[in-house]
Order: C-alpha cells, then sequence, then structure tokens
C-alpha cells in the first residue's frame, strides 16, 4: 500500500540568538534528519521526552513551522514545495488536535461558528441549512449534544472542549490528523472517553493517526505502530507490541522501564542517569551516549544510523541487535 | 497515636456571596515512617487537603469549617502563630509539582537550601552542609550546581532542590503534591526512587498527593481514593488495585492504559468530574456509576470500615 504521508528527512533548524554582526550561533536542531511513513488508516504513535523535538516534527509536517530541509510527500505531493495557495486547497486533508483546548478554541465564537467556519472555507456544505446539519452531524459524533452548538466554550468542561477540537478537526474530512498530546491535560476518567472517541472514529472513517505523547501507554494502546525520538532524532521504529515488550534501543528500555505499573511492585527501576542533554550542544556520535547504559567506544564518535532489525522494525543503535 | 491524625475535616472556599465545600468530611491518619497516597482526580479536594496540613491556606477565601487536624497529638487548627511556625519550620515539609514556579529566580539554589537550613539550626546553615545536602538528593558536582540559579538547571534538578529544602529541616512528614507530574517519565522515576530512599534512610512519614494510580501503586504503603471532596475507598496500595472495591475506584483502574495491555477497549467513566458547589445529592459518585441504584441518588453513603485502615464508602460494594 502506498503510503498517505512520507516524510525524508526533515530538518528543522531554529536559529539561535544573533550576535553583533547579526549571524546566527547557536543554532538548534529540533528535528535532525527524520524519516518516516504513515500508511491510510494507520495510526503511528510518536513518543520522547519534552524537548525531544515531537511536537516541531508534528508542526512542520503540516508546514505550521517551517522546515530547513527534507521533504513531506502527503499523498506523492511535496508540501513544502507548494505555494501558499495550493497548500490551502490541500489542509483539509490534514488537520491537527492540539493539546489544550482552552486555547486552541476562539473563546468568543460559538462552537457552531468555530466548526461552520472550516465548512465555509472549503465549500463543504451547501448553505445555512446544509452547514447547520453538519455541524450538528458532526456534534453527534462525537458525543456532545446537538444543541452545543450556539454555546461558547467556556461553557464546556475540558473532555467536551477536547471533542469540540475533534469535531473541527473532522469537519473538513481529513485523511490524517496530527495528534498532539490530546490527552495529556485531561484528567484520568476523562483521557479514556478520548482516547476510545479517537479509536472509534479511526475505525469508521479510516483515519490516519500521527499521534503524538509522552504517555507510551496510551500511544501503545491507541498505536499500531510507535517511532520513538531523541533529541531530535528517530531511534527506533516498530509495531507498538513489540517495542514496548522487548524494546532493541536503550532509551526506549529506560523508557518502557520508567512507567510505573498498576500492577507490579515497588518503583520502575530506572537504569538511566541524568537529564536529556541540550539540543544546543547535543552530544557527538550517539545522542544518547552520555546516558547510555551499554555505550562503547564507537558510540562517542560515531552516529548510528536507523536500520532495519526484522519485519517492519528499525533501530538506531550500533549495539542492537 | 498517629503522627498526623484528620479527622472530619471540612474546608470552604469563598465564592460570589457564598461558601463552596471543596473538603467535605476527610479523614484519615499516617503514622511515623509510613507513606499514604492521596489520589483523585482534578478538583477532589486533595491539594487542599494536603496543604491544609500545616494550615497553609490562606483565610479567606478558604475557612476551616470543622473537623480536627492533630499532628503529633497537638490540635493544628488552634495552633497560636508561634507554634505553627515551628511546625511549618521543622516538622512538616512541603514538595509542590511545579518547582519552576517554586524556587526562587533570583537567588541562588545553594542559598535558598543554606535559607531552610537555618530554619533548623542556624549552625547548620554553612556552604559544607549545603553540598552535603545536595549531594544527598543525587545532584552530581554539588559544590558548582549550589552556585547555580534555578533556571540554570533541569526540571528533574530543580525538583531534587525543592526536596533538599523540604528535608532540610527534617521533618518528620514530607507532604508531596504531585511531585513528578510536570517532569519527564524517566524522570519521573528518578525522582519516585530517590523518595523512596530518602524516606527509608530518614525514617519520616510521607504523604504523596497524585493522580496517577501507577505512581500510587509504586511508592504507597496505603492508598486513600478521594472523589468530590470526600474519600471514597481507603486500603493497603496492593489491595487497592487488586481488588477496587468502590465503582469509582474500579473505574478509575479500568481508565487507564496499561503498558502490554492493548487491544481492549478503555473503560472511561462517563460524563465529568462534578465542580465545586456542584455535588450532586445522594452518592456524588451516582450520575456516573454503572452500578448505580435508585436509591443512590437520593441517600448520601456512609464510610463502611471494613477492615482496620481500611473502609469504602458504598453499600453495594459486594455487587
Amino acid at each position: 500500500m502506498a503510503p498517505l504521508l512520507d516524510v525524508e528527512e526533515l530538518q528543522v533548524v531554529y536559529p539561535g540568538p544573533k550576535n553583533l554582526w547579526g549571524r546566527s550561533r547557536n543554532s538548534v536542531h529540533a528535528v535532525n534528519g527524520v524519516s518516516l511513513t504513515v500508511l491510510p488508516g494507520e495510526a503511528l504513535g510518536l513518543v520522547g521526552e519534552s524537548g525531544c523535538g515531537k511536537t516541531t516534527l508534528g508542526r512542520a509536517i503540516l508546514r505550521l513551522i517551517r522546515a530547513s530541509s527534507g521533504r513531506v510527500l502527503f499523498q506523492g505531493e511535496d508540501w513544502l514545495r507548494l505555494s501558499s495557495s495550493e497548500l490551502r486547497g490541500r489542509r483539509r486533508h490534514a488537520q491537527m488536535i492540539f493539546q489544550d483546548p482552552n486555547s486552541s478554541l476562539n473563546p468568543r465564537r460559538t462552537v457552531g461558528a468555530s466548526i461552520g467556519e472550516a465548512l465555509e472555507i472549503h465549500r463543504l456544505a451547501d448553505g445555512r441549512a446544509g452547514r447547520r446539519t453538519r455541524i450538528r452531524e458532526l456534534l453527534t459524533s462525537v458525543g456532545l449534544p446537538e444543541d452545543s452548538e450556539g454555546r461558547y466554550p467556556h461553557e464546556f468542561s475540558g473532555g467536551q472542549r477536547q471533542r469540540i477540537g475533534i469535531a473541527r478537526a473532522l469537519a473538513v474530512e481529513p485523511k490524517l490528523i496530527v495528534c498532539d498530546e490530546p490527552v495529556s491535560a485531561l484528567d484520568v476518567s476523562v483521557q479514556a472517553q478520548i482516547v476510545n472517541l479517537l479509536q472509534e472514529l479511526k475505525r469508521a472513517r479510516q483515519l490516519a493517526y500521527l499521534f503524538i505523547s509522552h504517555d507510551l501507554a496510551v500511544v501503545e494502546h491507541l498505536c499500531g505502530r510507535i517511532a520513538v525520538m531523541y533529541l531530535g532524532r528517530l531511534v527506533e521504529v516498530g509495531p507498538s507490541r513489540e517495542v514496548c515488550r522487548s524494546p532493541a534501543h536503550p532509551y526506549t528500555q529506560a523508557l518502557v522501564s520508567a512507567v510505573p505499573q498498576m500492577h507490579a511492585d515497588g518503583v520502575p527501576r530506572l537504569h538511566l542517569r541524568g537529564d536529556p542533554p541540550s539540543p544546543v550542544n547535543p552530544p557527538s556520535g550517539c545522542p544518547f551516549h552520555p546516558r547510555c547504559p551499554v555505550a562503547e567506544a564507537r558510540c562517542r564518535t560515531e552516529l548510528p544510523l536507523l536500520r532495519s532489525i526484522g519485519p517492519n522494525r528499525q533501530v538506531a543503535c550500533h549495539l542492537a541487535v | 497515636m498517629s503522627l498526623l491524625e484528620i479527622e472530619n475535616l471540612q474546608i470552604d472556599f469563598r465564592s460570589g456571596d457564598g461558601w463552596v465545600r471543596a473538603v467535605d468530611g476527610v479523614s484519615f491518619h499516617i503514622d511515623s515512617g509510613e507513606t499514604l497516597c492521596l489520589v483523585g482526580e482534578s478538583g477532589c479536594g486533595k491539594s487542599v487537603t494536603a496543604l491544609s496540613i500545616a494550615r497553609l491556606l490562606p483565610t479567606p477565601p478558604a475557612r476551616y469549617s470543622g473537623g480536627e487536624i492533630r499532628f503529633d497529638g497537638r490540635d493544628v487548627l488552634r495552633m497560636a502563630s508561634a507554634e505553627l511556625l515551628q511546625l511549618r519550620g521543622k516538622s512538616v515539609g512541603y514538595v509542590f509539582q511545579d518547582p519552576g514556579t517554586s524556587l526562587n529566580p533570583v537567588i541562588r539554589v545553594g542559598a535558598q537550601v543554606k535559607e531552610s537550613l537555618a530554619q533548623r539550626d542556624r549552625a547548620l546553615a554553612t556552604d559544607a552542609e549545603v553540598v552535603r545536602r545536595l549531594a544527598g538528593v543525587g545532584i552530581p558536582a554539588p559544590e558548582l550546581r549550589a552556585r547555580d540559579y534555578p533556571h540554570q538547571l533541569s526540571g528533574g534538578m530543580q525538583q531534587r532542590i525543592m526536596i533538599a529544602m523540604a528535608l532540610a529541616t527534617e521533618p518528620r512528614l514530607l507532604i508531596a503534591d504531585e511531585p513528578t507530574t510536570a517532569l519527564d517519565v524517566t524522570i519521573q522515576a528518578q525522582i519516585l526512587e530517590l523518595l523512596v530512599e530518602l524516606k527509608q534512610r530518614l525514617g519520616m512519614a510521607m504523604l504523596l498527593i497524585t493522580h496517577n494510580l501507577g505512581v500510587a501503586r509504586s511508592v504507597a504503603d496505603r492508598v486513600a481514593v478521594m472523589y468530590a471532596g470526600q474519600l471514597v475507598e481507603s486500603s493497603p496500595a496492593s489491595q487497592l488495585v487488586g481488588s477496587p472495591r468502590h465503582p469509582y475506584t474500579r473505574a478509575l483502574i479500568r481508565s487507564v492504559p496499561e503498558l502490554g495491555q492493548t487491544g481492549s477497549r478503555l473503560e472511561g467513566i462517563p460524563g465529568t468530574v462534578p465542580g465545586l458547589g456542584r455535588w450532586p445529592t445522594g452518592c456524588r459518585f451516582a450520575p456516573r456509576c454503572v452500578q448505580v441504584r435508585p436509591d443512590c441518588s437520593t441517600r448520601e453513603p456512609d464510610w463502611l470500615e471494613t477492615a482496620p485502615d481500611q473502609g469504602v464508602r458504598c453499600p453495594y460494594t459486594n455487587v
């Protein structure tokens, strides 16, 4: 099957502070040569710790942030090379759901107006009456009462606001939704509702997700494949179950072991010291080597590339087998 | 006698022209050297309960409208200010969720730790002791880090500084309110490991507030679950997760995806957490409960003690 989204060697560089001569030093390679694919109807989870570049990657794919180099092929067409008017016509195929539904909804517009705007721009409903019917359908499909249309975001709880965000993304019938930590700000009981909703919508509408999260358990639950990111690079990619059960990269191993489990005794045992290094001044060789428990001499000098270690499994580590 | 005993605690907050109740009849105790976890979702009153222990809630807008808090047998709610200062400065230590906003951004972290040490004993407030304390919470190169400002440290390191400050006074009770929620998962594991190790080394008691059942399970001796201002269940940590009795606890456990258990649908809990002052009558969980019965919404359930240190607020737990 041809991939829906094919990202090739994507780089995003944030320029550092300018010096006296207007030259920028200490630029940050937030995303450093990432390649990944998402098939139609597939959910790919992107996990990593804060500052690893996962949000930047998600936004660069949708061209909400300018990528420095690389290609973002969406249905075979490079979005990074499109003019802004060409891009506008394609935007409806890939949408985004944000972490904080409070700041991503306009507090002064009714829910119906927020959702209806997208329908209007992309001319997806006939006339006012058609639009209203469509808005009501969308609200029902995300589990909100039909009469929510005329209400304002502040009248809803956090979980309901996230549902509004989802309805708005669905309005334009996208093929791909980039979900950036969509459940992190929600209470546990509500988080489960939203995860279930995303799962149902995916099945019913053949949606593909790029699901960005720091929560490995949520990603494993919702996504068929996982990509693990560290300091701007992918370090492991593979089927969720395999990556979580038998992680190949030492960083993924640490990540899996660090999750506190309900049905296990004691504090998670983690043999990983220190904090993630700064992307301003990344370590030489493998970016993980200063914290890696099994690092060898060549890890300090030689950057490991993502290589295949089994069907659909890739890892960027000299030592993984 | 327990180190901390809270009985029927009631706390209100001013809201518009009236008062809304945030904590409604909470009772629990913590023995010396014991770890209790208070678990609940936002707005359940867990943080307010934690703050009330050293009377840290500003009054107004808060009001202690009933109940008792006894620390080491002394009545906290009736303490004179000198005694209260003693309690805050020496007996109870606090660690909060966001170390970035709890540390003073314009003072070097070493000086902030030193200030806490002086609370205990002026003679302790030396540079050498500061370095020793920083090393004690696992900060590498403590001599250098003591001269850093908070923004120069990572979130995990900042939280270690907060812990060093809280422990500077050698408290008998450490209260940690979501100490790892703002941290990455690998850093969270380091901080939890540190807290457990310190607790054992120093023999103090700990009250850990969290919304994460996995965290509660991994560090607590006992877990108390709060919902809408009340305790709904309390039991030993292993039992709470293994055989939860209250429908809310059960639903909460089934809402959380666990690593290695893919495929099945998460249960979730219908509806949303009721806001302050909008608690339903009768059982507060009734509108969201899957096992609800007709009389649940009319009769407020009593706390049923099922074993020593164990109880549940639901009359239908054997269903």
